[in-house]
């Protein structure tokens, strides 16, 4: 089967005061119809990574690669009238923060709604059966009731299943989720998780999970990219996570404390605190 | 008697009660968590502890002095608090000099300068940070910086709330390294407030656990250890949290 996304040489520049910065330094990834998680820590570039595949980075950053392709699309020649009909369509995002991604002047059922209208001609009725089945598959109770909601009225979980609710509908090929659930209690987490993960593989769609939290990535995904400074440094297969071999890797699984800790210190890294000079 | 005692804390903002009956002691030296999901209420006790949610009923008694409703400087050099967010916590137009030096200059403590040369190496954060505003650093050094300032009047007890879960995973484990290694330098008492359980595990010796503004148990660190937790709600957060790390390993 043919790849759903493949992407060679990827790099993301930013110009700065003391000349251009790197963000991501020349990346190569593939994806067919599976689960794969990005992680690392901030600044690594892996939010970076997933805004150029939307092409979302604006000027003046400067997304370059030799291959950048969804599906046979080469997204880097896109125009932006182009990317519109696959944004949303085609390819979705999950954003961190339910409360900065919806808008907060419109309604719930409005804002589902506005998801389907775009991309697909449907009537008023079939558009509402639409978004209160969506609404049901990320286990909202009495939808009904939340269409005539705003923002400010649901909780932080409930919010979050909205945004996967709409970024669903449309029935995208690949979902990019972008720490979906770090806004989130951790019972709540397992929830929202639940459903991405019933969702992608009810539907077969490719999934890529940016987060920090390595245990969770390793949890919900087939295939794990570690980056740093905007390189990956390790691949590997979810649950040989903790056999990992680079270094870094290693240093990220150490420096988490566990349930049943029973060690004096967590090890840290040397080289990346600066405070500590 | 030493150490915080609560009794029947009932907590409002405006007509909501949030807290129910809360009773907490936290002994001279000890290391308490609360741990709870969002809304639950456990920063809010932490706030009425500080005196910033002064609409409660109940006693709250910090070192044998009774907590009053108005702003108690006695207090506030016994007992200080650690945000979440070390980016909104610290004034943004502020050096870190200026914000060091502010509870010295309230409580009118001379040696300004020494000390916070003093305390800053205290946090490992190096001197050629004074002068800089809050923009110039990292998420840790922020929060090395509002750690610095709970400890410029020299408390003995520590209110933090969710101390680390702003920062990365490497940058978490330095501060939580920091914050026990001060905690035994200096013997303080901690009331940590936070979600994750491993880090109640590493800095804490007990923990209570909060549902719905109530406290529904309190357990050593042991009995979270040995997975002996016996509200079913503790068991079901701590089979939530567990519940990453154990897929991984049955796949």
């Amino acid at each position: 089967m043919r790849n759903l996304l493949n992407i060679d040489n990827l790099t993301v520049t930013f110009p700065t005061n003391n000349g251009p910065v790197d963000v991501v330094k020349g990346i190569s990834l593939s994806l067919g119809r599976e689960r794969l998680g990005i992680v690392g820590e901030s600044g690594s570039g892996k939010s970076m990574t997933g805004r150029a595949i939307l092409k979302l980075i604006r000027s003046p950053g400067k997304v370059k690669a030799d291959r950048l392709e969804f599906d046979g699309i080469d997204i880097l020649s896109q125009s932006e009238r182009q990317m519109r009909s696959i944004r949303g369509a085609r390819i979705s995002m999950v954003m961190q923060d339910p409360k900065f991604s919806l808008n907060p002047v419109m309604t719930v059922g409005t804002q589902i709604a506005e998801a389907i209208k775009t991309h697909q001609k449907l009537s008023a009725q079939e558009i509402n059966d639409k978004t209160l089945a969506m609404l049901k598959s990320v286990r909202i109770e009495n939808p009904e009731r939340v269409l005539g909601l705003y923002p400010h009225e649901v909780s932080g979980g409930m919010g979050q299943r909205i945004m996967i609710a709409m970024m669903l509908v449309p029935e995208p090929d690949l979902l990019i989720a972008d720490e979906p659930t770090s806004a989130l209690d951790v019972s709540v987490q397992a929830q929202v998780l639940d459903i991405i993960d019933n969702l992608v593989t009810s539907k077969g769609m490719g999934l890529i999970l940016i987060s920090h939290d390595l245990n969770l990535v390793s949890s919900y995904c087939d295939r794990i990219l570690v980056m740093r400074a905007g390189e990956i440094v390790e691949e590997c297969v979810a649950s040989e996570l903790h056999a990992a071999k680079h270094p870094y890797t290693q240093g990220l699984l150490a420096a988490m404390p566990k349930i049943d800790e029973d060690r004096e210190w967590l090890p840290v890294f040397e080289d990346m605190s600066g405070s500590q000079t | 008697m030493s150490g915080i005692h609560i009794k029947n804390l009932n907590v409002s903002y405006g007509d909501t009660t949030v807290t129910h009956d809360v009773c907490l002691d936290v002994a001279e030296g000890e290391s308490l968590a609360l741990v709870g999901e969002s809304g639950s209420g456990k920063s809010t006790v932490l706030k009425a502890i500080a005196g910033l949610a002064t609409q409660w009923t109940g006693q709250i008694e910090i070192d044998g002095v009774a907590r009053t409703h108005s702003i108690d400087r006695g207090i506030a050099t016994k007992c200080q608090m650690v945000f979440q967010d070390p980016y909104g916590s610290l004034h943004p137009r502020k050096t870190i000099d200026a914000t060091l030096s502010e509870p010295l200059q309230i409580h009118g403590i001379k040696d300004q300068s020494q000390r916070v040369i003093e305390q800053m190496a205290n946090v490992q954060l190096d001197e050629r940070y004074r002068f800089r505003f809050p923009h110039q650093l990292s998420g840790g050094q922020r929060q090395r910086v509002a750690i610095a300032r709970s400890l410029m009047l020299g408390p003995k007890f520590l209110l933090l709330d969710e101390p680390t879960s702003a920062l990365d995973v490497s940058v978490q484990a330095e501060i939580l390294n920091l914050l026990k290694r001060i905690r035994l330098e200096q013997n303080l008492t901690y009331l940590v407030v936070t979600h994750n359980l491993a880090v109640v595990s590493f800095l804490c010796d007990r923990l209570a656990v909060m549902r719905s503004g109530e406290i529904v148990e309190t357990a050593n660190v042991s009995q979270l250890k040995s997975n002996k937790l016996e509200h079913p709600y503790s068991k079901e957060l701590l089979q939530a949290s567990r519940n990453h790390t154990s897929e991984k390993e049955n796949v």
